[in-house]
């Protein structure tokens, strides 16, 4: 089965529940969006998916990814992207290290990896901004190499959480745009958390209400 | 200035000398004054602190004298005797000549000649102790010369001591009883012996003892070492020591750096036979558990260096009437039988027994006895210590040749 | 603004004067010998002589060479093994980690050395619990560990008690790290946990921690008492050369000892500049490496050695107090004997009369310098907080000052000072002696709990109508309970653990556990030094454990209102 799989997921916040049981289906390509009042479990839910869950919390259930099991695994080997409110671009390095950061270890070689960089950076139409520091980047610019980032790593599912929070409503729109786009160009399923109706409508897909 | 002047000046000086001996003249004959002074007074002991026994006595003292005269003595603990010296030749550059920080010093040798020379020593008050009469300064000649130069009274013994050696019988079944028997021993047992870092006056004293025994003319070590005399007189010791030093404990690189880190060392096993000044060591440390119950005593066939321990008090000190007071019951005969029982330091005494009461005496003839204490008989000659410069370029040189 | 603000602005300045002027002037106190300058002994002219006194001296090079080498293996180890730690332990075994080093980064110095001293000899307690089954000696064998020529038992003395706080300097810098959320994304990116914190986390925390490893470096280069201890004798450090002469009964050795002391600063100096100069080498290599991408590589492999180094280094410490309480009970210990024959009380009996002295004068410093540590730091923060002025880097590094210049530079001049102004040997100069270092870290121990209060309870107190006093006592110190006590028992720490402060202000007069501890080390017997160890260790300890144990049950509620950890 391909795509993102939830089966049966409850999470419990100290004991008591907190949201469940769900079962969702993601299909590639395609987006499902998670809406519901703020502490209602939407970025735990993407924690739980993603491995990153804080020890206070149980859960229980399946996840799987293209069939496989990824509940058993480790973050870093669960290829989930995921990108947030805060773009979380590292700010000791440049925009085109923390872009090469995310390229795999087999594509081997300075050149080659400058390559991919520039590429990356050039779809996000940022061509130029290797040496750049994070810092002096616009908001806008910021969350677009956030998902270059995020997409480079070669993910298999893509969490975003309420990501366009942050941007005012010119960009939110533009950035909604490139993001699903490109999801779409990778046959990527993504799950949107968001509290926002106008986000959910240009996702375009099934909507769960929590 | 003009002749009248001068004279008038003169005639001041000599009015406040006439008045001054005689203020002197009437404090002489009077102890109880000093005591009376004395009373309440806080006296700064600085004494070496390395041993715990010499610390455990120092206190006793402290308890004694506030008991019987109403003094009390702060036991300044200190690593090396030099850091008092350098304590008041820093007041006396800071001009500090009243109320200094230092009444009484456990003081012999070069620190003493320092302190001497440069002026900084109140008295001489040893005469003016009631207990000096006891003090034997006919037949123990280090009471009286300090390395060669004489006490004048600026300071009171109060211990003696004599270089001897301590062995552990039940691995050195014969310790050598020379200086070239030392070095076949040692190449014999190579990493069972050492001796403390030259710096230390005990590591020195190990030289200077070799230095008796090897040198053309031993009379020389009496005379100030020369640039002339020095390399002459030295050679044979540097090439002994050339020889010894392979076979020595860390193979000379590393020394302990005092008496009782040596001692730490034979206690634990790590070295067989040691040099000590102090002659009920094995005695009153086996008894602390310092040195394991085979540990002897022996001393060469042609002598050991001897000398005495001396108290002496700064010029600018603040307390000078309790530091004579304390220095005085230094010399009580009490006292002295009470240091010199095994129990306590086991040190010997500086006084003559000759002059003491019977049952003063009698204190002494009590004293426990030990299988590892030497009797007076079996301690043998004692050698007068070398003139300091000896000791300063024998230090200088063996830095010079061994630290690298 | 009321009286108490005007005087609050002052504090800052006051603090300043109060320890950084004499730090000043100690330095040119000793800056002046160092060129021959001292007319009280006999130098009247400037010269070079004292620096080629230095020079010739025999050894020199070799003590030079010990110095860095010593000074710099020391630093780096640390740095690495903290660093490597912090990469890998989280969740549970940080926890464990934090509570068990508490009680290592409270011993003061002299007290781990003299265990590790005991521990590591050929005739100590690691030889003796081998032997004879494992090695086979029934007698000591004779190879150096203390007091080796290279310094390595000095630098493992220093690596066990710098680990620890380079670890509390890195968990402090965290909370102005976005660490958690940072890890996660690289997690997402594929990398494993020690990689990403290697890669991510560090970069960002080292400016943080840049000046407590400039204090490591400088302390390990010119630090006397573990030296002392530990270091080699012939020659010994730098330091400690310096140390032999200023005490030497030949006065003309002042000079030559003032001018090793300035070499020291000298060293220390060029040291820290080559550090940064290097840090800047390793920054660029460590972005190629971070470009690369590997996701789990040699790296983790180090940093897994690195906790399991830190994490035996732990357990050294641990070993060489036990070892030293062990023998303040014991009756004899022979090797290859385990553990003592026997037991007994009899050492602490016989040593509790000059104990008692020397302990309540160790209490007295530590608290009298921690409360008025604790309230000059309080109240410059609370300054800063009233002008809402933040204090920059410079007013750290200034901070730093004390802990950066070797204490051996500056110390002796102070001395000189005191005593023209005829208050050395009193317990108030060495309580002075002992703020300027427990005010640098009590300070920095306090700066960012403080500040990381939430602005709006002081806001919400005011706007109810209490005065800025009241809030000050009634609402901010309470929500600070824990910190303050946590810095409580930093400065009381520093201030049990300081030696040559002591020694110097004290100029004799003033004994502590640690000075006294120190001059027992080269010999006294080793149940003695086992007591004054213990002591040494469990008087910082106790305090420690005080200022952990008693807000716990507070703590944990107070914890949302002190700021996001």
């Amino acid at each position: 089965m391909n795509g993102l799989e939830l089966a049966a997921v409850r999470i419990a916040l100290h004991g008591r529940p907190l949201l469940g049981p769900l079962d969702v289906r993601v299909r590639p390509g395609t987006t499902v969006t998670v809406m519901g009042p703020s502490g209602c479990g939407k970025s735990t839910l993407l924690a739980f998916i993603a491995g990153t869950l804080e020890p206070a919390f149980t859960a229980a259930g399946a996840v799987r990814i293209d069939g496989d099991d990824v509940l058993a695994l480790p973050p870093e080997r669960r290829h989930v992207g995921i990108l947030f409110q805060d773009d979380l671009l590292f700010p000791h390095l440049s925009v085109g290290d923390n872009l090469a950061f995310a390229l795999p270890r087999t594509l081997a070689g300075r050149a080659q990896r400058r390559a991919a960089v520039a590429q990356a950076l050039a779809e996000a139409d940022l061509a130029g901004f290797e040496g750049r520091d994070p810092a002096t980047l616009s908001g806008g610019q910021r969350a677009r190499v956030a998902l270059m980032r995020t997409l480079l790593a070669a993910p298999r599912v893509l969490l975003l959480d309420e990501p366009f929070n942050r941007l005012d409503a010119a960009l939110r729109e533009d950035f909604r745009r490139f993001v699903f786009d490109h999801a779409r160009e990778r046959s990527l399923p993504v799950l949107l958390v968001t509290h926002d109706a106008a986000d959910a409508a240009a996702a375009a897909g099934p909507l769960i209400e929590l | 200035m003009s002749v009248p002047r001068r004279a008038a000046a003169l005639a001041w000086l000599a009015l406040v000398a006439v008045l001054g001996a005689g203020a002197a003249h009437a404090q002489e004959g009077n102890w109880n004054s000093i005591a009376a002074k004395a009373r309440g007074q806080t006296v700064n002991f600085n004494a070496w602190a390395g041993d715990e026994k010499t610390n455990a006595f120092i206190a006793w003292v402290g308890s004694e004298v506030a008991q019987r005269y109403g003094v009390t003595v702060n036991h300044v603990k200190l690593k090396d005797t030099a850091e008092a010296v350098t304590r008041v030749v820093a007041e006396k550059a800071a001009g500090r000549d009243r109320g200094g920080t230092v009444d009484l010093v456990w003081i012999n040798g070069a620190n003493f000649v320092t302190l001497k020379e440069q002026g900084l020593l109140f008295g001489p008050f040893a005469a003016r102790l009631p207990n000096y009469r006891y003090v034997d300064t006919t037949s123990v000649r280090s009471n009286v010369v300090d390395f060669t130069l004489p006490v004048d009274g600026m300071e009171a013994p109060w211990r003696r001591a004599q270089i001897v050696f301590v062995y552990d019988a039940k691995r050195v079944t014969a310790p050598p009883r020379s200086v070239p028997a030392l070095l076949a021993w040692a190449q014999r047992h190579p990493g069972r012996t050492t001796h403390p870092a030259v710096r230390n006056f005990l590591g020195a004293t190990f030289l200077k003892q070799a230095l008796y025994e090897l040198a053309p003319d031993p009379a020389m070590l009496q005379r100030p070492a020369t640039d002339a005399n020095f390399a002459a007189v030295t050679a044979p010791l540097w090439t002994w020591y050339d020889a010894l030093r392979p076979s020595l404990w860390r193979r000379g690189e590393q020394f302990p750096e005092n008496g009782p880190a040596q001692r730490q060392l034979m206690n634990d096993g790590e070295i067989d036979l040691m040099v000590s000044f102090n002659p009920a060591e094995a005695a009153v440390a086996q008894a602390a558990g310092q040195l394991p119950d085979t540990a002897r005593t022996t001393v060469f066939d042609r002598g050991t260096i001897g000398n005495t321990s001396f108290v002496a008090i700064p010029y600018n000190a603040a307390n000078k009437e309790g530091a004579m007071v304390v220095a005085d019951f230094l010399l009580e005969p009490a006292t002295q039988a009470h240091a010199q029982d095994l129990r306590q330091m086991g040190n010997f005494t500086v006084l003559d027994l000759a002059r003491l009461s019977p049952s003063d005496r009698k204190r002494f003839d009590d004293l426990p006895r030990h299988p590892a204490l030497p009797t007076n008989a079996e301690l043998g000659v004692a050698l007068l210590e070398p003139h300091p410069s000896w000791m300063t370029r024998i230090a200088a040189e063996w830095e010079r040749r061994y630290t690298r | 603004m009321s009286e108490s603000g005007g005087a609050l602005r002052a504090l800052p300045a006051v603090t300043v004067l109060l320890f950084l002027l004499p730090v000043a002037a100690g330095v040119a106190g000793t800056l002046l010998p160092a060129f021959g300058y001292l007319p009280a002994i006999g130098g009247h002219a400037l010269s070079l002589e004292p620096w080629r006194r230095l020079i010739a001296y025999p050894g020199f090079a070799t003590s030079l060479g010990t110095t860095l080498f010593t000074g710099v293996a020391a630093t780096l180890v640390a740095v690495v093994l903290a660093a490597g730690f912090c990469a890998v332990a989280h969740g549970r075994l940080a926890r464990t980690a934090g509570a068990w080093m508490a009680p290592v980064l409270a011993t003061p110095h002299a007290a781990i050395a003299l265990g590790v001293a005991f521990l590591v000899a050929p005739s100590g307690w690691i030889a003796r619990a081998l032997s004879p089954w494992l090695t086979g000696w029934t007698l000591p064998p004779d190879f150096a560990t203390v007091g080796h020529r290279s310094g390595l038992a000095l630098v493992l003395a220093l690596v066990l008690k710098e680990v620890p706080y380079l670890v509390l300097m890195i968990a402090g810098a965290l909370h102005q790290v976005p660490a958690a959320a940072q890890l996660n994304v690289a997690r997402s990116l594929g990398y494993g946990r020690t990689e990403a914190w290697l890669k991510v986390v560090l970069p960002q925390v080292y400016p943080q921690i840049r000046l407590p490893v400039y204090a490591v470096l400088a302390f390990s280069l010119s630090v006397v008492d573990v030296a002392l201890i530990l270091g080699p004798g012939n020659p010994p450090t730098l330091a400690v050369l310096a140390m032999r002469w200023f005490a030497d009964a030949d006065i003309r050795f002042y000079f030559p000892a003032a001018a090793a002391a300035c070499l020291m600063l000298l060293i220390v100096i060029t040291a820290i500049a080559t550090w940064r100069g290097v840090e800047a080498g390793v920054a660029r290599l460590g972005r190629r490496w971070i470009a690369r991408g590997t996701r789990r590589g040699v790296a983790s492999l180090a940093a897994a050695a690195a906790t399991a180094l830190a994490v035996a280094g732990g357990a050294a410490s641990v070993l060489a107090i036990a070892g030293m309480l062990l023998w303040s009970f014991a009756t004899q210990w022979r090797f290859p004997a385990a553990l003592p024959d026997g037991w007994t009380f009899a050492t602490w009996a016989r040593q509790s009369g000059s104990l008692a002295a020397t302990t309540a004068t160790t209490l007295m410093l530590a608290l009298a310098a921690t409360v008025i540590a604790l309230a000059l730091a309080a109240g410059c923060l609370e300054n800063e907080a009233r002008t809402r002025r933040r204090a920059g880097t410079r007013s750290l590094w200034l901070l730093y000052l004390p802990l950066l210049v070797p204490q051996i530079a500056f110390l002796f001049g102070a001395q000189v000072l005191l005593i023209r102004t005829a208050q050395d040997g009193t317990f108030a100069a060495t309580l002075w002696a002992h703020l300027v270092f427990v005010v640098p870290y009590v300070f920095l121990s306090l700066a960012d709990p403080w500040r990381a209060v939430d602005p709006r309870y002081a806001r919400t107190a005011a706007s109810l109508g209490a005065s800025p006093w009241r809030v000050f006592l009634r609402v901010k110190l309470p929500l600070l309970r824990g910190p303050l006590l946590v810095a409580a028992a930093v400065g009381f720490a520093v201030s049990v653990g300081q030696y040559l402060a002591t020694l110097f202000a004290g100029n004799g007069r003033v004994a502590t556990l640690t000075t006294d501890a120190v001059a027992l080390a080269a010999g006294a017997d080793r149940r003695v030094i086992g007591v004054y160890a213990v002591l040494q260790a469990l008087l910082p300890l106790a305090v420690y454990l005080a200022a952990v144990l008693l807000p716990r049950r507070r703590l944990a509620q107070r914890t949302s209102a002190v700021g996001r950890a």
